[in-house]
């Protein structure tokens, strides 16, 4: 570790005016080491980009936020046409409006990206427990914001999801109604209900630029880790973050934003819901209540169980349960690259949170319900049984040396097999 | 050798140079929509003409009417008014332009240029003081008016005569005088 | 060798994946009983669908008569000014005609001076004039059915597209569900079975959910006579006024495509760039 520390050229001040900053407020001095120098392995691949893209996302959730909150009305009387004011007459409201829609499925799609990445590699586990727990904070609080922001616009799904979701806490024993009657501020979700989500939805970004700060700066202490999970052993292992992680980060981060305006110019409402168009009813329900796409998976298991508490129990267990993840793990292995069993588990998993996403979207019925049951099983059987069992019974592939070495032999074995093709 | 290094280089720094200048025009590109969402939406843009009836109104009488958010001073002088407005020289002025939309910018300040043209009764300006943008007096019965009989802004002291012309006081500039039409008889169109 | 291995596990998630959603989505006891006897909605050809569509003025504004001539008797459009119709990206009407157009209506202002609410002609700022005062009273004249807001009416209705077309949808930009919707119901009363229990004052169509509507049939051959010579089919009428209501949902599409045009050249562009900078800071390593 302390290796890490000392690694790459060291701040220099370059004038007179950044030594007189330097010695008063090191802030150039803390940017040089944990932008330009940080120490980074030297093979992390595509999938490592994602944190980038997460940064830009919640900046850009932020900047077009504060802008559409300048024209926005949180009264239940005007949300809705407020909404449709910016659509139409404010000076490219549409844009702005679309970005901050689309941005937040695109900011969900990055962090399951994120999130799946560091189940491959390992990245959870000693020592970057906290690492991971940050995160999992951070996507807590992103569930919560994107929740609240969903019932701003005051359509009918707005409305029906908060009633939902709020709703769920009125199955807590003796304390339930109570409860629920003070997150509602009535009783019912009303005009009070609407103006404090609007508040917490300002607030809720803020928390997770902070616990975004403390994930970095965790992530700086430990280091990354990187597709081959083995820890960084000498200098040779690394290469600065900047240039050459920033020029990989930009590209990827370009190539996500061809994705990200393709939905925001082509295909806006795709991934809303069409009921949100209408303005809230509080007498009449739509006919399927669906959340956003990203909650899908939790709102299946919140189905699959047949009891209203048991229901809410299982879908904030689904999310604890990552909390645990790095004790529950028992391999001595990280990346999944060298654990033949772990990693069929993994893609079963995936496949089991696609399909799990897909239940959620289809009425609690018949065999979709006996699906979402066993998908809901075998999502917890997965952390409960699956994870710590691999770590005793699996047998590694050998690790390479280095990361070097691993690098190094890829390249070899690639320049071989151009040879081959040539001869 | 050294001559291939230097191509080398030239279109190393060719391409990092292109991508950093396209990568700047993107940002300042996405910037602006940020910036123009803060200017008068198409609403506000689409009721900055509105249309008064002033059919009812008798001699001195004064109305405020708004338009784009601020006060619009509509009155029907007295002949009194408009004598004593007449009677001044222009070398008395503190502001020697009309500052009147109708007219040209370097129109003088004479009566005949501030009020209404062909229609000397009426004169039609913003009720914002030149100063620091409070509402001047004058506009109801028993406000103080000023020294010069016309306006009077309280906040901080300045005088407007019978033609809206700023006489004394901290105000630099007379009251401005927004486009105003007479679409007949009994109709102005403001803006 | 690594990554081979990782690309045939891909390929063989892939595959049991669709394997399931067909299992699923394929199997008759799954089927929703709500979507009985509906017909499935046909997508319609529109000059205003995909990455370079635009409205059809002819169009947008036959559309528009036929809104205000038909539909508009019973439909408000509250978030649509009069002042919309000579906007760009619009029907493309003219300021004086789009004033002209305000001028036919009346709407309630005030209070005046002495304090009572009084009648003026319309003005490109106001909004389109709603026929009921308020919901009640739509209800009231409609036999206890409210007629919706027709403003958003395209982007409040939607289809049931099923697997595999919402995946493919991703891909094509397909966002006409709304107005194929839209086009299907005005042309879909017709083909009622003969045992289909209809209520009183409820009407048969095929594609409404449920297959009874409060709407009676709207459209009837020659119910306006276009300017421009036009033929007032129902096929016709249905489909210029579900332009315009595409339109009046979205009034900013033309900007939009254009806009998003030239976003996806300029980051093709940029991305280019940055791969060849990329590869070109990477190559410094001596691996």
């Amino acid at each position: 570790m302390s290796k890490i520390s000392t690694y790459g050229k060291k701040y220099e001040p370059k004038s007179g005016v950044s030594r007189w900053f330097d010695e008063r407020l090191p802030l150039p001095r803390l940017m040089h080491n944990s932008v330009n120098a940080f120490p980074t392995p030297r093979n992390l691949n595509y999938w490592y980009t994602f944190g980038g893209v997460l940064t830009f996302c919640l900046i850009t959730q932020i900047i077009t936020g504060v802008v559409l909150s300048m024209h926005y009305t949180a009264n239940s009387e005007l949300a809705f046409g407020s909404v449709e004011h910016i659509m139409r007459n404010v000076n490219y409201g549409w844009l702005i409006r679309y970005i901050h829609a689309v941005g937040a499925s695109m900011f969900f799609l990055a962090v399951y990206v994120h999130i799946f990445r560091g189940l491959y590699y390992g990245s959870y586990k000693a020592p970057r427990e906290l690492l991971w727990i940050l995160g999992v904070v951070i996507y807590l609080l992103m569930t919560a914001t994107a929740f609240m922001g969903y019932v701003l616009p005051w359509g009918q799904m707005s409305f029906w999801g908060a009633t939902v979701i709020t709703n769920l806490f009125s199955a807590i024993p003796v304390v339930g109604g109570t409860i629920t009657e003070w997150l509602w501020g009535g009783f019912a979700v009303d005009n009070s209900t609407l103006n404090r989500f609007f508040s917490l939805h300002y607030l809720l970004p803020f928390m997770i630029f902070g616990v975004v700060i403390l994930h970095i700066w965790s992530l700086h202490v430990t280091g990354n880790n990187n597709p081959t999970g083995i820890s960084v052993k000498d200098e040779q292992d690394t290469i600065p973050f900047s240039p050459y992680y920033t020029v990989k980060d930009a590209f990827a981060l370009v190539c996500f934003l061809i994705l990200f305006a393709w939905f925001i110019f082509y295909n806006p409402n795709i991934l809303g819901h069409s009921d949100n168009y209408i303005e809230a009813n509080p007498l009449s329900t739509p006919a399927h209540i669906v959340p956003e796409w990203y909650l899908l998976p939790f709102y299946a298991i919140l189905r699959a169980i047949p009891s209203k508490i048991g229901g809410v129990i299982f879908m904030f267990s689904a999310i604890a349960i990552l909390f645990l993840l790095p004790w529950l793990d028992t391999s001595k292995i990280r990346s999944a690259t060298f654990r033949p069993l772990y990693r069929q588990f993994y893609w079963i998993f995936l496949a089991n949170c696609l399909v799990l996403g897909y239940l959620g979207s289809q009425n609690p019925e018949g065999g979709y319900l006996i699906a979402s049951r066993i998908c809901t099983a075998y999502y917890f059987i997965h952390f409960l049984v699956v994870f710590p069992l691999l770590g005793i019974i699996e047998t590694p592939k050998p690790l390479p040396e280095s990361i070097t070495k691993s690098v190094l032999e890829k390249i070899k074995s690639k320049a071989n097999e151009e040879n081959k093709q040539e001869v | 050798m050294s001559d291939k290094e230097t191509k080398e280089t030239n279109r190393r720094d060719f391409i990092f140079l292109a991508t950093g200048a396209v990568a700047a025009v993107g940002v300042a590109s996405a910037a602006w929509p940020l910036i123009h969402q803060m200017n008068p939406d198409s609403t506000a843009l689409a009721l900055s003409t509105i249309e008064v009836d002033v059919s009812g109104m008798e001699v001195g009488q004064s109305i405020t009417v708004k338009w784009r958010g601020k006060p619009v001073f509509i009155r029907r002088r007295t002949r009194d008014e408009i004598d004593l407005a007449r009677s001044v020289s222009l070398d008395d002025l503190p502001d020697g332009l009309a500052r009147n939309n109708n007219a040209t910018n370097t129109a003088t300040a004479t009566d005949e240029n501030r009020s209404i043209e062909g229609k000397e009764e009426w004169l039609v300006m913003l009720g914002v003081c030149t100063h620091l943008g409070c509402v001047p007096k004058g506009q109801s019965i028993g406000d103080a008016r000023g020294d010069y009989g016309g306006w009077y802004c309280p906040c901080h002291g300045s005088h407007y005569d019978t033609a809206g012309r700023i006489r004394k006081g901290p105000a630099p500039t007379n009251l401005d005088i927004p486009p105003a039409i007479f679409l007949n008889d009994s109709v102005i169109k403001i803006g | 060798m690594c990554k081979s291995i990782n690309l045939s596990k891909i390929r063989q998630l892939i595959l049991s994946l669709l394997g399931i959603f067909f299992l699923i989505t394929s199997s008759s006891t799954f089927s929703i009983a709500a979507g009985e006897g509906v017909s499935k909605v046909k997508e319609q050809d529109w000059t205003f669908s995909g990455v370079f569509g635009y409205y059809d003025r002819g169009a947008l504004q036959r559309g528009f008569q036929v809104y205000k001539e038909v539909c508009s008797s019973c439909h408000s459009m509250k978030y649509v000014y009069y002042r919309n119709l000579s906007e760009p990206g619009g029907p493309g009407f003219s300021v004086d005609e789009a004033k002209a157009i305000a001028a036919e209506f009346t709407v309630v202002d005030g209070p005046d001076a002495s304090g009572d609410m009084f009648e003026r002609n319309a003005v490109p700022s106001d909004k389109f004039v709603s026929p009921y005062d308020n919901d009640a009273m739509a209800r009231m004249s409609n036999g206890g059915a409210l007629p919706p807001d027709l403003s958003l009416i395209a982007k409040a209705r939607s289809t049931e597209r099923g697997f595999p077309l919402w995946i493919i949808d991703l891909f094509t930009g397909y966002q006409e569900q709304g107005v194929d919707y839209v086009y299907a119901l005005l042309n879909g009363y017709k083909d009622m079975p003969s045992d289909f229990p209809l209520q009183d004052g409820m009407n048969y169509n095929k594609y409404y959910p449920g297959n009874q509507i409060a709407m009676y049939n709207p459209l009837s051959s020659d119910l306006v006579e276009y300017a421009d010579g036009t033929e007032a089919t129902v096929e016709n009428m249905s489909k210029d006024v579900a332009t315009f209501l595409m339109w009046t949902a979205e009034p900013k599409l033309e900007a939009r495509k254009k806009m998003g045009f030239k976003v996806i050249i300029f980051l093709s562009l940029l991305a280019g760039l940055l791969y060849f900078s990329k590869k070109k800071i990477w190559a410094r390593l001596d691996h």
